[in-house]
């Protein structure tokens, strides 16, 4: 930790910090699944959590939108900001706080109901269009930045669950991304897919980097490798090293860290 | 390291030949016993509807005999006219050779409703005072189980519910082609009667349909509210454990428990009256309950967590998950479960017994808040009755019953199929 905490600094001078994270931990009734994590996740970057499994990189990633909070037997400590907010404060809203960090997960889950309907939930639910012509505006534009509109388009009407599971996966992406989120978390979004399915939804998480920071936990290290501008590694619910993805996989400090990218550990 | 028997012997040896037999042996063994359980199941279930139709059909056809009435002209007020005199000179007119004495006793071939069929017929269309036409009444119990050869002809006169005599002029009016043995709608149409041959289910049908109707209002709503509070926001300690017991307790408690609690409180305390289905509705809700709740939680627990989560992921509030996403979802298994229970509670009878609704009634409730019966407890007041024409339709009545009850799971099955989501 110590020794990328420099380059962390100098990266940071470009792009603004999003989250900060100090010295949380989480607790699964008896059991400390993660223990003093430290980081800062930058703005318009994808991240990347990588690790063992049970290590503990999903777990933080469901801290950053409080969906921890529907597990009763869980308790979250230590400090996260967004943008300088602590989102573990009582005035925060976990409701509005999920809207601006929107969660893709690992199954493609669309809501059993129309392609439309499943990308204008969020935005109706939280008021964001004002009538019918504007909510078809943003449904459009969140399938376009999906990369789903030109296969769909024809067929809204159907239900989410007809199709494929890539499209399916990238239609959950809309319906985060129509809620305008500020941060997208993929929690290994692309385990459950073929390699084409894959392949186009590396390649959509590299285009929506643009608009919002992306935190992607994943077990594939060629995909963090090839996806992500930072990475963090997690061994047994500790934060190992955390640095920019090519230093991490070319010459990364820690010996965990080195083991593990190599095929010693995991 | 020890060698097993397998690899000391080898897979094709005795042992392991023998071991394999004793295997499918039991599988078959197995297999048997099944089916034997499943056919001895089918057998008895077989055996009680047979049972039944083979007496019940005798109810669902009613000996009727055409007889002609002349209503005389100076006859003003229906309501006022001696309709008994005209149905007995209707009934000289069949036997023109019959003395006054024999009259007498051949007038009780009619029912003793067919005064009032003939009032009710000349009350609808006026035009028929002073006029002569032709009317088909229903006989009484005796002579109908006498058509329907429910009476053997072989007795002894002395222990025959119809002299020879009687037989004879019976059978004077059947080559006469007066007699005929239509489908009895009277079954569903009327209400109950002393005689056999009037008595109909209209008022137990009534009755058991409002007590349905009042059991549904009370346990839907109630039930599922109840399931979703303690399914997605009840806090899981100690008390949510004791009431999640009690619960399931309560579906056990035997019936007539629930009949001497409503006896008690909707009864004598809050004074609701007696034998009304509205007060058995609200007994049979108490039992349902429990029914719509358990099955409730189950349907809420079978909606896949993924779904909860990508309601949660968009910001939805727990309120919008459940209302929007969860209980739609759960809606065909809560369906089945409120119909399932509601299908018990047609069939109950220990509370209606205790609240009053087995009295003997002639009228249908036009309200729930009437007196009246049901279904199972009019099969009750008849299978009571001494009458023989009571027997045939106690077991129609039974029949009538399980076909609602065959529909009410049909409905079910349906639902079930119909708005089943796969993920």
């Amino acid at each position: 930790m110590r020794d990328t905490s420099e380059t962390e600094i100098a990266v940071a001078g470009q792009t603004a910090i999003k989250f900060t994270a100090k010295d949380v931990d989480v607790f699964y009734g008896e059991t400390h699944a993660i223990r003093g994590v430290n980081v800062d996740i930058l703005d318009k970057t994808v991240t990347a959590f990588i690790g063992p499994s049970g290590c503990g990189k999903t777990t933080f990633l469901r801290c950053l939108n409080r969906m921890n909070d529907t597990i009763p037997i869980c308790r979250v400590t230590g400090d996260i900001r967004l943008d300088g907010e602590d989102i573990y404060d009582r005035r925060v809203d976990p409701v509005q706080l999920r809207a601006r960090v929107g969660m893709v997960f690992q199954k493609p889950n669309p809501f059993p109901k129309s392609i439309y309907d499943n990308v204008a939930y969020g935005p109706k639910i939280h008021g964001l269009a004002k009538n019918r012509a504007e909510l078809d505006g943003v449904v459009e534009d969140a399938l376009r930045r999906a990369a789903l509109w030109t296969e769909v388009k024809d067929r809204l009407k159907e239900p989410g669950t007809g199709l494929s599971g890539g499209q399916q996966q990238r239609l959950c992406i809309a319906r985060a991304v129509a809620t305008n989120p500020e941060v997208l978390l993929m929690d290994e979004p692309c385990s459950a897919l073929d390699p084409i399915a894959t392949a186009q939804i590396e390649e959509l998480i590299d285009e929506l980097r643009e608009n919002f920071l992306v935190v992607i936990v994943t077990h594939s290290m060629q995909q963090a490798a090839r996806v992500s501008q930072r990475t963090a590694f997690f061994h047994l619910g500790d934060l190992v090293e955390y640095g920019e993805t090519g230093q991490i996989f070319t010459n990364p400090h820690d010996p965990r860290t080195e083991s593990y990218i190599t095929g010693r550990i995991g | 390291m020890t060698k097993t028997n397998i690899e000391a012997a080898g897979w094709s040896s005795d042992a392991s030949r023998l071991n394999l037999r004793r295997r499918r042996r039991s599988e078959t063994w197995l297999k048997g016993a099944g089916l034997v359980a499943i056919s001895l199941a089918f057998l008895m279930l077989f055996t009680l509807v047979a049972s039944l139709f083979a007496t019940g059909y005798q109810a669902f056809r009613q000996t009727h005999v055409t007889i002609e009435v002349t209503v005389p002209a100076e006859v003003t007020d229906p309501g006022d006219a001696n309709w008994r005199a005209i149905v007995r000179e209707a009934v000289a007119r069949l036997f023109p050779e019959a003395g006054d004495r024999e009259l007498r006793g051949l007038s009780d071939i009619l029912s003793n409703g067919a005064q009032y069929i003939v009032r009710d017929r000349v009350s609808a269309n006026l035009s028929l005072i002073g006029q002569t036409f032709e009317v088909k009444v229903p006989v009484s119990d005796p002579y109908d189980q006498l058509n329907k050869g429910l009476i053997d002809r072989a007795t002894p006169e002395a222990n025959r519910r119809v002299s020879d005599d009687e037989i004879a002029a019976f059978d004077q009016l059947v080559e006469a082609g007066r007699i005929t043995r239509p489908m009895n709608w009277a079954l569903l149409t009327n209400v109950d009667s002393r005689f056999p041959e009037l008595a109909g289910l209209k008022g137990a049908l009534l009755g058991s349909f409002y007590a349905l109707l009042t059991c549904f209002v009370i346990s839907f709503p109630i039930g599922i509210g109840a399931a979703i509070y303690l399914e997605e926001f009840a806090p899981k300690n100690r008390l949510s454990d004791i009431i999640e017991i009690n619960i399931n307790n309560l579906a056990a408690v035997p019936s007539v428990v629930f009949g001497l609690l409503a006896l008690a409180v909707f009864l004598n305390w809050f004074g609701l009256p007696r034998g009304a289905p509205f007060v058995g509705g609200l007994t049979l809700a108490l039992m349902t309950l429990p029914t719509i709740i358990i099955a409730t939680r189950a349907a809420l627990k079978a909606v896949p967590p993924s779904i909860r989560e990508a309601a949660l992921g968009v910001g939805a509030s727990k309120q919008q998950v459940v209302f929007q996403h969860v209980l739609p979802l759960a809606m065909p298994g809560i369906l089945t479960g409120t119909i399932i229970g509601l299908a018990q509670a047609l069939g109950e009878t220990a509370p209606l017994l205790l609240i009053g609704m087995n009295a003997f009634i002639t009228a249908a409730p036009a309200t729930p808040f009437e007196s009246a019966t049901a279904l199972p407890t009019q099969i009750f007041i008849w299978a009571d009755s001494p009458e023989r024409g009571f027997v045939s339709r106690t077991s129609a009545a039974i029949l009538v019953l399980l076909g609602f009850l065959v529909l009410m799971n049909a409905l079910a099955i349906y639902l079930r199929n119909r708005f089943e989501r796969r993920w």
